[in-house]
Order: structure tokens, then C-alpha cells, then sequence
């Protein structure tokens, strides 16, 4: 069968459980492709003996009662992989083999799932254009130079580039849906606690959310209801019932109240996107959704008070890197002279410079001033979508406030690479569950992305919303394969 | 307020990051614009607001006190930077 790799994965599923493909014909063209897409930078670990291997075996005795059975996939390297390299794009885990496995990793592999490999991030998944990566630039396979945002940059190229079917990211401020914004896939943030934490190398513990990557909703849906588990593990973890999300997919969204928040129409926000969020808009009432205007007063307020929480969680999560228990380690004089020069150089700047500024703001004298502040605030922005939520049933904005940058444009200057993530990071603040589709282009043909934020635990509800407006947008992604020879 | 080199030297020391002068320069410039851009929050009223700690809303869960993992000594120093077969080992702590 030839294009196995431009088959979304309810496709592959299909074709493996009807015996019309195996999982090693399935393996080795994701493979190939792999192999030809170097240029990407997509992979920092490749593991294709182990995956062709494992296929083959898989096939010997294919159990097709799996969710995911025989199918390849690659995954953010924020993720544990036991036995298996983990880096976090850093160079301070350069060496780090993990002895046990994240928990939705293993979920995956518990229905039939075969890793592929480990996908490029930036470092500490800190950054939203993979350019703090200590493995280096991802390209976007949309453009050569154009970034593929970040931090689950290699996972948004790989999806986008055909390289995986799909995949696992992580959101912290927008991680996952700003990257699929910018690469022209579908990202979902679930609710916080919805996805064990337990094994992905932490960044900012009350924030951080493992979520899937795919070509469209319904393989986001299916990815999801494999990945979220209520797990002993992981103590913020939160038992509720779990849909199976792809089943009871429907794009009947008849009579769904839709909120559009007056906030989120910023200063300076280019034409094209308030065109873009405008059709999105249309889009929703064409399918029956109720548009209703609602306020989000403080929305102005979520980047100060993320850059606050996020660099204060960070400082604390890793202090655990000292060059002692594992990891990078300097030669110094004595034990402080270790300590500082092994994360001088195991750092890269921008993690350094969020350690900082955490270690400032929970620093004596000025913790009531930020870290506490920043919590208050933190509380009211929650407060606005409480109260949001008592009139409408999901809200709709743009995904993010440009298209895809060039690779260096923001690098320089950290306030504007982080008002990138201005659209996505109150959602990670009040813990909700928010999806990212792609919906439209740029003047350059650049995808662009509206976003879809749910009530807490209500992921069923969104990927609905975004499963019918998906059908009213019917976006083709304009890739060229330019990077193959 | 501002962050001037002083206040940089002594984060760099809490945080155990060591920089030199050219490092803790552009340090000085980044953190005073992203502090500029922080400062914003000063601008709401939240005397009476009760801090965020966890958007979970769920009490921690009690469970047994029991030992799950046994004899995995060298699993953890598996990942040591220098291996001592039962040991961390540090560069020398007491003269």
C-alpha cells in the first residue's frame, strides 16, 4: 500500500485491524521517512531497530482487540522512557537513562503502541520555538527557517512532516498548542490531573499537562482516552470517569453556547488573525453553536502572573540538578564550586535566566510581593473563567497572535517570545482543557490556529466542538516535502 | 524597581549558577525587562483575594505506608556521574 505515512492514524488502526497492513510495513515507512527527514531535526534519539523489531514481533501474534495496535510512534523526550535516553533537550541530562517509565507513556505502550523515538523540545521544555533545544533548531515543514514552536517542537514537526502518526507533548503555557497552531495540526491541553505527570521530567509542577498531537480531532480523541488515567503515582492526579472520547465523538454541536471573550481582541493583533477568529466564529453558528459575548476581565494579567509561577516552580524543580545524583557533572574545587559550575554549563541561557527569576521571586523580602501577588491573581483569572462558564458551555479564540517566525527572529528578546503564548497561558493557569485547531492561512501561506477551551474534565465537549467546526473549515496543510532529496 | 548587578550575584548564589561578568550583563538587562513587564500585576487590588495554590481542588489522598520498591540500590546510582558501586560520590566536603 503506497503513502502509508499520509494515513492518520484511525486509518492505520483500520488497515492494521482489517489485515490490509501490518505493523512492520506500518514501522519501517515511518521509518524511511524518518530516515529521509534528517533535516527537520525533528529526532534526538532514533531507536528503529527496537521499533522494526518489536513490529515484527507484534505481528507474529497481532492482538487487533488494542487500541493502538503495531502502530509506531515517536514522543516528546520529556518523557521517560525506561532503558531509553531522555534528555529533555538539555545538557545536563545528556547521559540520563532512566531505569522506569512515564505513565502515559506506558499507557501507550499497554495498547500496542511501538516507540519510534525521541522527538526534539526545548530544553526543560522552556521556550516557544525550540531554539533552547541543546540538540538544536527544529525546522517547520511548513518552511525552511520558519520555527515550529516550542516546546513541543519536535513532536509538532514530526506530526506535521509525517514522521509519526502522532504524539505525546507536554503544555505548561501553550507547549502543545502553540507549536500545532504554527505547524497546521490539532493539539489538546487536557484539564489539569486529567494525565499522570508522574515520569516526565518536570518544569512547573502545578502547570504541566502531557497531552496528544495528531493530523485531525478524531485521532487526538482516541490518543486521549489512551494517555488519561487516574494514576496513585502522580499525587495531583484526579480520579474521575474517563469517556471514551473517540467513541462518543459527535459533531452534533446544535444549540452549544460559545463564548467569545472581548479581552483576547489585543492590542496590535494583526488583521489576519482577527479575520481568521472572525470566520471561526461563522464556522461555530454554522454548526448550530450559539455565540454568545462574554468578558474574561483580567486575561491582561495571565503572562505576568505565568512568568512569576512558572519561573518559581521551575527554580524548585530543578534544584535537583547538582551534578550529584545523576546527570551532567563540572570539576570544581570544592562542593559549591561543583554545584555552580555543573549547572553554569549544563544549563542553557534561558533555563538559567527562569531559575533566576524564580529564585528572585520566591527569594526572602519579596516573596509576598511576587510569588504570593502572583497567586491572587492567579485566583481571580481562575474567577473569570468560573464565572464565564455559567453562561456558555466552551469559549473560542485565535490560537496565538502571529503565524510561524522565522528561526532567530525572537530569539534575543524573551518579553516577545514570550507574548506568544498570551491566548494559551490563562488556560494552564485555571487548569482547563483547551484544543487547537487549524484553521485557516496567512497571506503566506502559513497555518493559523483557533483555539477551543473547555470546563474542567469537559474534553468530550471540545474535541466535539472542534471535530464540527473541523468539518465546516476542511484545511489542507500545505506541505512540500521540501526537505526530502 | 530595578535589578542592578549586585542583586545578580547574589540570585546567581542562591540559585548556584555561577556567572561571569559578561553573563550576569545581560542578566541585569533581561530580568529588568521581564520584571518591567511583571510589575503590571501591581496595578490590581488583591487584599482580599485568597492565593491560588492548586487549581485541583481535591484533598491529597491517604495510603498506606508500605515499601514498593526493595534491593534497586543500583538502579539509583546507575545515573551517578561517578560511579562507586554503594556511594554519591562529592569532591571533598570537611578539610
Amino acid at each position: 500500500m503506497s503513502d502509508i505515512t499520509r494515513q492518520s492514524l484511525s486509518e492505520l488502526v483500520k488497515n492494521i485491524k482489517d489485515k490490509k497492513l501490518s505493523s512492520e510495513e506500518v514501522t519501517k515507512a515511518f521509518i524511511d521517512r524518518s530516515e529521509k527527514s534528517k533535516e527537520l531535526n525533528a529526532y534526538i534519539t532514533e531507536d528503529y531497530s527496537t521499533a522494526l523489531e518489536k513490529s515484527k514481533k507484534f505481528d507474529q501474534k497481532p492482538n487487533l482487540n488494542l487500541k493502538l495496535p503495531g502502530i509506531p510512534i515517536a514522543v516528546k523526550d520529556l518523557f521517560c522512557t525506561k532503558n531509553i535516553l531522555t534528555t529533555a533537550g538539555s545538557k545536563i541530562l545528556n547521559d540520563f537513562i532512566p531505569t522506569y517509565e512515564s505513565t502515559v507513556t506506558q499507557n501507550i505502550w499497554n495498547e500496542g503502541a511501538i516507540l519510534l523515538g525521541k522527538l526534539n523540545c526545548d530544553e526543560f521544555a522552556m521556550g516557544s520555538s525550540n531554539e533552547t533545544s541543546f540538540f538544536g533548531n527544529v525546522q517547520n515543514p511548513i518552511d525552511k527557517n520558519l520555527v515550529p514552536g516550542g516546546s513541543s517542537g519536535g513532536s509538532a514537526s514530526a506530526v506535521a512532516g509525517q514522521l509519526t502518526p502522532i504524539t505525546i507533548g507536554t503544555d505548561t503555557g501553550g507547549s502543545i498548542r502553540q507549536p500545532a497552531s504554527f505547524t497546521g495540526i490539532v493539539g489538546l491541553k487536557p484539564t489539569y490531573g486529567s494525565c499522570s505527570r508522574y515520569g516526565i521530567v518536570a518544569f512547573a509542577s502545578s502547570l504541566d499537562q502531557a497531552g496528544p498531537m495528531a493530523q485531525n480531532v478524531k485521532d487526538c480523541a482516541l490518543l486521549q482516552e489512551v494517555i488519561s488515567s487516574y494514576d496513585p503515582k502522580d499525587s495531583t492526579s484526579i480520579d474521575f470517569k474517563r469517556n471514551e472520547y473517540s467513541k462518543k465523538l459527535t459533531n452534533n454541536i446544535k444549540g452549544k453556547k460559545i463564548g467569545i471573550p472581548k479581552e483576547y481582541r489585543v492590542d496590535g493583533m494583526p488583521k489576519e488573525i482577527e479575520e481568521l477568529w472572525r470566520k471561526g466564529i461563522q464556522y461555530a453558528k454554522d454548526c448550530g453553536a450559539e455565540i454568545i459575548d462574554i468578558s474574561l476581565p483580567n486575561t491582561s494579567y495571565a503572562l505576568p502572573t505565568y512568568y512569576i509561577v512558572a519561573p518559581a516552580e521551575a527554580s524548585s524543580n530543578l534544584a535537583r540538578y547538582d551534578g550529584v545524583k545523576y546527570g551532567f557533572r563540572a570539576r570544581g574545587e570544592n562542593l559549591i564550586d561543583m554545584y555552580e559550575k555543573t549547572r553554569s554549563e549544563g544549563f542553557g541561557s534561558e533555563v538559567q535566566r527562569r531559575i533566576m527569576i524564580g529564585t528572585y521571586v520566591l527569594s526572602s523580602g519579596y516573596y509576598d510581593a511576587y510569588y504570593l501577588k502572583a497567586q491572587k491573581v492567579r485566583k481571580l483569572i481562575k474567577n473569570d473563567f468560573d464565572e464565564a462558564y455559567n453562561k456558555v458551555d466552551a469559549i473560542l479564540t485565535p490560537s496565538t497572535p502571529s503565524s510561524a517566525f522565522k528561526i532567530g527572529e525572537k530569539k534575543d528578546d524573551p518579553v516577545s517570545m514570550y507574548l506568544n503564548d498570551i491566548f494559551t497561558v490563562p488556560v494552564n493557569l485555571a487548569g482547563l482543557p483547551g484544543i487547537s485547531i487549524p484553521a485557516g492561512h496567512d497571506a503566506k501561506g502559513y497555518p493559523l490556529g483557533l483555539q477551543i477551551i473547555g470546563k474542567a474534565f469537559d474534553e468530550q465537549n471540545i474535541l466535539n466542538i472542534a471535530y464540527a467546526m473541523e468539518e465546516k473549515i476542511n484545511f489542507k496543510n500545505k506541505i512540500t516535502d521540501w526537505w526530502i532529496k | 524597581m530595578s535589578i542592578d548587578l549586585k542583586t545578580i550575584k547574589h540570585i546567581s548564589k542562591l540559585s548556584r549558577i555561577s556567572v561571569d561578568e559578561q553573563k550576569a550583563d545581560k542578566l541585569v538587562n533581561d530580568l529588568n525587562s521581564i520584571f518591567k513587564f511583571i510589575e503590571k500585576l501591581n496595578e490590581l487590588k488583591t487584599d482580599n483575594v485568597e492565593p491560588l495554590t492548586s487549581v485541583a481542588e481535591t484533598t491529597l489522598k491517604l495510603r498506606p505506608d508500605e515499601v514498593k520498591s526493595k534491593d534497586i540500590r543500583e538502579q539509583i546510582i546507575k545515573n551517578s556521574p561517578q560511579d562507586n558501586e554503594d556511594y554519591f560520590v562529592v569532591p571533598k566536603v570537611i578539610e
